[in-house]
C-alpha cells in the first residue's frame, strides 16, 4: 500500500474532482467537466466512478462495489480490490455496512441512509447524445432548458410500441430544470433516485463528466399525462428467495429454453435466503 | 519569506484532505449542516477550517481571491507556499476568502454562463460564530428544514432567483463548517 499514494490517484487530480463534485452538488442534474485521467482499467469499466470514489474515499470507509446488483462479478471483485491495496480500507458485500458503495447499472434494494454515498459508473452521461450527438448543441440545449426532443424521443416510443419502450437509462427531471441521464439502471429503480438520504454521485470516465444529486432531491421521470411513468419489472418471484418485489434477472439455465428469474441484488437475495425465505427453485 | 509561512501545513496531506473534504462534501450536500474539518494552522486572521477547506481544494490551477483582513503578508505567503494559487481581484476568482462585510458586494463575482454554470465562484465566508439557528433553510440536501446563522437573507435569496448560474457559500468559524449551495432557499 504504502507504494501508492492514498487511494491510488495524485492530490491535485483530487483535487481538480473535488472541486467537479461540489459543482456537481450545487448544480444538481448539471454535467461538470473534469480532466478524467488514465486509469489502471480499460475504459468501460468504470473509471469514472472510480476517480469518483478515489476522491471521496477516507481510510476508515468501509467499501462496497455491485455490477448489475452482484459483488461477485469481474469488475465489481477488480475495483474492490483496487481500493483494498491502494487506500487500505475495508471492503463488504452487506449493503447496510457499507460507507462509500459504487455501482454499475443498479441501485440497492435496500433503502440507503445518511451515513452513506452512491458512486454510480457512467458510461453516457448525456441523456440527449443519441439524439444531438453534437456536444456544442447539446450544452446549448441544456442551456436553454430546451427538451422538446426528449419528448419527441418518448412520444415516438408510444407511438410505434403503444407505450414507453424505454426500460433502463431512463431520462429524469432533477429539481424542475435539468434533464439527467440516471446511467443504465433499470428504470424500475427511478422512483428511489429522488427521496435517496445517500449522496448519490456520478463518474463517467471516457467521457470525462461527473454530476450529483444531493440527498432528497427531486428527480421526476419524464412522461405523460396519459402515459404516466411506471416502474416496471419482471413479473414473476425470485427462484431463490421467493421475493417478488426485487428487480430480478432472467437466467437461461439449459439449452431447451428453459429460464429463471433471480434477484439481480446479490446481497438482498442472500440475506433473505439467510433469514428463511426460500423461492421454488431454492436448493 | 517569513519561516512561519513554511509551517501550518497538513503534515499527512493525502489522508488528511480527504478527512477534510468529506466535511466539506457532506456541508454542501446537507446544507446547513455543521461539521468539524481541521488540521491546517494559517495564520492570524484565517481560521483554522478556512485553512483546511483551501488547502483541500485550492492549487495552481484556481486564482483566490483574498477581501478584507486576510488579505495580509502573512496569509498571502502562507497560501502561495502550500497552495501555489494565484492571489487575483473577485471579478477572476474562483475561490474568494474573508468575512461577510469584507467580502461584498457579491456583484462582481464570476456565476457562471449559462452553458458552463459550474465556473462560479465560491465564497469562503469567515464568521464569528457559526450555529443551527437563524435562517430557515429549505431545498435539495435538506428533508424537511435546517437552520444556520446566517449573516444576512437578501443576499442568498438574490442570489437564488440565478439558478441555475450563482455562487456557492463555505461559512467557517474556528473548526467549523457549513455550507450553502446556490439551490438553497432561505427565509
Amino acid at each position: 500500500m504504502s507504494a501508492y499514494n492514498f487511494a491510488y490517484l495524485d492530490e491535485q487530480t483530487k483535487r481538480m474532482i473535488r472541486r467537479a463534485i461540489l459543482k456537481g452538488l450545487a448544480i444538481p442534474g448539471y454535467q461538470v467537466p473534469f480532466a478524467s485521467r488514465e486509469m489502471p482499467m480499460p475504459y468501460g469499466w468504470g473509471t469514472g466512478g472510480v476517480q469518483v470514489s478515489a476522491a471521496v474515499l477516507i481510510p476508515d470507509d468501509t467499501f462496497k462495489v455491485i455490477d448489475q446488483g452482484s459483488d461477485d462479478t469481474t469488475n465489481a471483485v477488480s475495483i474492490r480490490t483496487f481500493f483494498e491495496r491502494t487506500a487500505g480500507v475495508e471492503t463488504t458485500t452487506v449493503t447496510r455496512d457499507a460507507s462509500v458503495i459504487q455501482t454499475r447499472h443498479r441501485i440497492p434494494e435496500e433503502r440507503l441512509h445518511e451515513g452513506q454515498i452512491l458512486v454510480y459508473q457512467v458510461p453516457i452521461p448525456e441523456p440527449l447524445r443519441f439524439l444531438e450527438p453534437r456536444e456544442s448543441e447539446t450544452r446549448k440545449m441544456h442551456g436553454l432548458e430546451e427538451y422538446g426532443l426528449m419528448h419527441v424521443k418518448l412520444y415516438e416510443d408510444i407511438s410505434r410500441h403503444g407505450h414507453i419502450a424505454t426500460s433502463y437509462a431512463y431520462p429524469v427531471k432533477v429539481e424542475g430544470r435539468y434533464v439527467m441521464d440516471p446511467s443504465p439502471i433499470p428504470k424500475f429503480d427511478n422512483p428511489k433516485l429522488g427521496d435517496m438520504a445517500a449522496i448519490q454521485l456520478f463518474g463517467a470516465g471516457r467521457e470525462q463528466r461527473i454530476y450529483a444529486l444531493p440527498p432528497y432531491t427531486q428527480v421526476v421521470s419524464l412522461d405523460f399525462e396519459d402515459h404516466p411513468f411506471e416502474a416496471t419489472k419482471a413479473d414473476h418471484a425470485c427462484s431463490l428467495c421467493g421475493s417478488e418485489d426485487s428487480y430480478q434477472d432472467e437466467v437461461i439455465i439449459d439449452d431447451a429454453g428453459r429460464r429463471m428469474f433471480v434477484c439481480s441484488d446479490a446481497d438482498y437475495c442472500k440475506a433473505r435466503q439467510a433469514a428463511g425465505h426460500h423461492g421454488k427453485d431454492a436448493a | 519569506m517569513q519561516p512561519q509561512a513554511l509551517t501550518g501545513g497538513f503534515t499527512d496531506p493525502a489522508v488528511q484532505s480527504a478527512h477534510a473534504f468529506r466535511s466539506v462534501m457532506e456541508a454542501m450536500a446537507r446544507p446547513g449542516t455543521l461539521r468539524e474539518i481541521s488540521g491546517a494552522e494559517p495564520p492570524a486572521p484565517m481560521s483554522r477550517a478556512a485553512g483546511a477547506v483551501l488547502l483541500t481544494l485550492c492549487d495552481s490551477d484556481t486564482p483566490i481571491y483574498l477581501a478584507g483582513a486576510v488579505d495580509c503578508p502573512a496569509v498571502r505567503n502562507w497560501l502561495s507556499f502550500h497552495t501555489g494559487a494565484p492571489l487575483v481581484g473577485p471579478a477572476e476568482c474562483m475561490f474568494a476568502v474573508g468575512s461577510w462585510s469584507d467580502l461584498g458586494p457579491l456583484s462582481i463575482y464570476p456565476i457562471g454562463t449559462s452553458e458552463y454554470p459550474d465556473r462560479s465562484a465560491t465564497l469562503v465566508v469567515e464568521c464569528p460564530q457559526l450555529t443551527a439557528s437563524g435562517a430557515i433553510l429549505t431545498g435539495p440536501g435538506i428533508k424537511e428544514t435546517a437552520a444556520l446563522s446566517l449573516p444576512e437573507l437578501a443576499a442568498f435569496q438574490d442570489n437564488r432567483t440565478l439558478y441555475p448560474l450563482g455562487l456557492d457559500f463555505i461559512f467557517t468559524s474556528g473548526v467549523r463548517v457549513a455550507a450553502v449551495p446556490r439551490t438553497t432557499e432561505v427565509s
